[in-house]
């Protein structure tokens, strides 16, 4: 049987939940699934791997330069656990994105960017065109495949009965002295993780100012939300970057997607369309949100926002 | 550094809704307008920018595309670039093809810093900055959005999941960018008339010397699913009473 190497995204100690999502890719395509673990130390990480559903082993590659997950220091380390692997699998976050390209090139494979479907082991589905279009492609009998999964598209996998062997391995490279990590500004935040939450309520340019986008924050804990934004309100400063929801933001699938004071631009729509329920609260009514909307609100939303909150309350 | 390559390519313009022809073989092109693609021209306002800072003496644009892309390249020369090279190739580029001929394209000219976008908007495949620099064994920092040269470094912000990561890289590298990097100027008509005079080289991939390698085919292009329009709601209570109603609150 084929082996499929999964690339796992971590922080701090603690497994990234688009790790079970990529297994689940991988599992659809069928084969002895590997999750691999490059980190300082990848114990813990490692230990929640091989939890994961339809994992067969975990491989744990510990070394200092593997403290930050930078592109230059990892790619030739996966590019060594991936001989023999038919196909190689990271997560389409910016983590999988930066990645999983340069070791597309080290190990001389196509790369198919954003899977969304697996149809067979060589043939894929995947979006272009900000989602305008969807491909089917097929790669080649005998060459490797490396793929970036999107994540909105599969359901995480469970939790195993058994735990998977973790196997610890050591990679010969030589770490490069040329890319140097220096910080990362995680907003710490007891809120739901925006990629993973089963809602989401995401704010607009509408909202005006980052003040008022406050009003956002306050019916996603009413919700127990995450909170989310679009693009303009990014531009215009109202949000954090890693709020933003769209083709070059994140692309997410909650159950419960609450757009307030967003028109609805194709950007922002391929962000969110796959999420269960669509709720749109716009004052203007030809708003293109309301065209993919399944509950579509017209009226201020300064006055709807309390209103809301209120009658969830009661 | 001396010179900075800038990788535009040419792709359907940013506000056309796009479509797929009714035969599944493409989108539709015929009579749509072309442009660069939107991260591209912000990588080339900061590689003018950087020239005109100083830490740069030449700035040059490069594409892998049909003939017609000279019309992008014309673009970016009014924009400011110095120069042009197109390696010509009428197949659409396979991000592995592009960066192949981008790394024969650094080596022939001795480029110190690769700028281009984070993402095409057409494949929205995100991965030639990233090869180029597999190839060329040199740092990347992708989804810039702030660049500053510290000596023969390079401090880029990136934006990730997370927030914002800073990274430091030694030149030669490449570094790709994302939307909130810069605002591209206005390109104006004395520059578009100065443009027609600048140097645009045409080559190819045979010339260059690379093997193109491309194992994967489209099969088919289909429109994506559509949602279907649900229904409005007249007020706040009704809206909260039928989330209620669906368990979803």
């Amino acid at each position: 049987m084929s082996r499929i190497l999964v690339i796992a995204e971590h922080a701090a100690g603690k497994l990234n939940p688009s790790t079970a999502k990529v297994v689940a890719c991988a599992r659809a395509i069928g084969g002895e699934v590997e999750v691999a673990v490059l980190a300082a130390d990848g114990a813990a990480v490692a230990a929640q791997c091989a939890t994961l559903e339809g994992v067969s082993r975990v491989l744990q590659v510990d070394h200092p330069a593997n403290e930050h997950p930078l592109a230059a220091v990892l790619a030739p380390q996966v590019a060594a656990l991936a001989a023999g692997a038919g196909h190689v699998l990271g997560p389409s976050t910016t983590f999988g994105r930066d990645l999983m390209p340069r070791v597309a090139a080290l190990v001389k494979a196509p790369q198919l960017s954003e899977v969304m479907a697996v149809e067979s082991p060589r043939r894929f589905r995947r979006p272009v065109y900000a989602g305008n279009a969807v491909v089917t492609v097929e790669v080649a009998e005998g060459r490797q495949v490396v793929c970036t999964v999107r994540t909105a598209s599969f359901e995480a996998v469970g939790s195993a009965a058994a735990s998977a062997p973790v196997d610890q391995r050591s990679v010969e490279f030589s770490p490069p002295a040329h890319t140097r990590f220096v910080s990362v500004s995680a907003a710490a935040s007891d809120r739901p993780d925006l990629q993973t939450a089963a809602r989401v309520v995401s704010g607009g340019r509408a909202l005006g100012s980052a003040e008022k986008f406050q009003l956002i924050y306050s019916l996603a804990d009413k919700l127990g939300a995450a909170v989310g934004a679009s693009r303009a309100a990014v531009d215009a400063g109202y949000a954090p970057n890693e709020l933003q929801v769209g083709q070059t933001g994140k692309i997410i699938s909650p159950t419960l997607y609450v757009a307030v004071g967003i028109s609805g631009a194709i950007q922002h729509v391929t962000g969110m369309k796959d999420s269960g329920v669509i709720v749109a609260i716009n004052k203007d009514a030809e708003a293109p949100i309301f065209e993919i909307a399944d509950y579509g609100l017209v009226g201020d939303l300064f006055a709807l926002l309390p209103e809301i909150e209120t009658l969830l309350a009661s | 550094m001396q010179k900075i390559m800038v990788c535009v390519k040419r792709v359907i313009d940013y506000n056309v809704r796009v479509r797929v022809k009714p035969d599944g073989s493409g989108v539709v092109t015929e009579g749509v307008k072309m442009s660069i693609n939107p991260f591209d021209e912000i990588a080339l306002e900061e590689a003018l920018r950087l020239r005109e800072q100083g830490a740069a003496t030449e700035v040059i644009a490069i594409s892998l595309g049909p003939d017609d892309t000279q019309q992008q390249l014309r673009t970016a020369l009014a924009m400011g670039a110095d120069r042009a090279i197109l390696v010509r190739h009428d197949a659409p580029a396979d991000p592995a093809t592009a960066a192949a001929a981008f790394m024969a394209l650094v080596s022939k000219e001795g480029a110190e810093l690769v700028l281009l976008g984070k993402q095409a908007i057409d494949d929205d495949a995100c991965q030639t900055g990233q090869r180029l620099a597999a190839l060329w064994d040199r740092p990347q920092a992708s989804a810039a959005s702030k660049i500053e040269v510290v000596g023969q470094s390079l401090r880029v912000t990136r934006e990730v999941d997370a927030g914002l990561e800073v990274n430091e890289i030694d030149l030669p590298g490449v570094v790709t960018v994302d939307l909130r990097l810069n605002e591209p100027r206005y390109v104006k008509l004395p520059d578009i008339m100065k443009a027609k005079k600048k140097p645009l080289e045409v080559t190819d991939l045979a010339a260059l010397g690379v093997e193109m390698d491309e194992p994967v085919t489209v099969l088919k292009w289909e429109p994506p699913p559509q949602r279907t329009k649900g229904i409005m709601v007249k007020d706040a209570a009704e809206l909260v009473s039928a989330l209620k109603q669906k368990g979803l609150v």
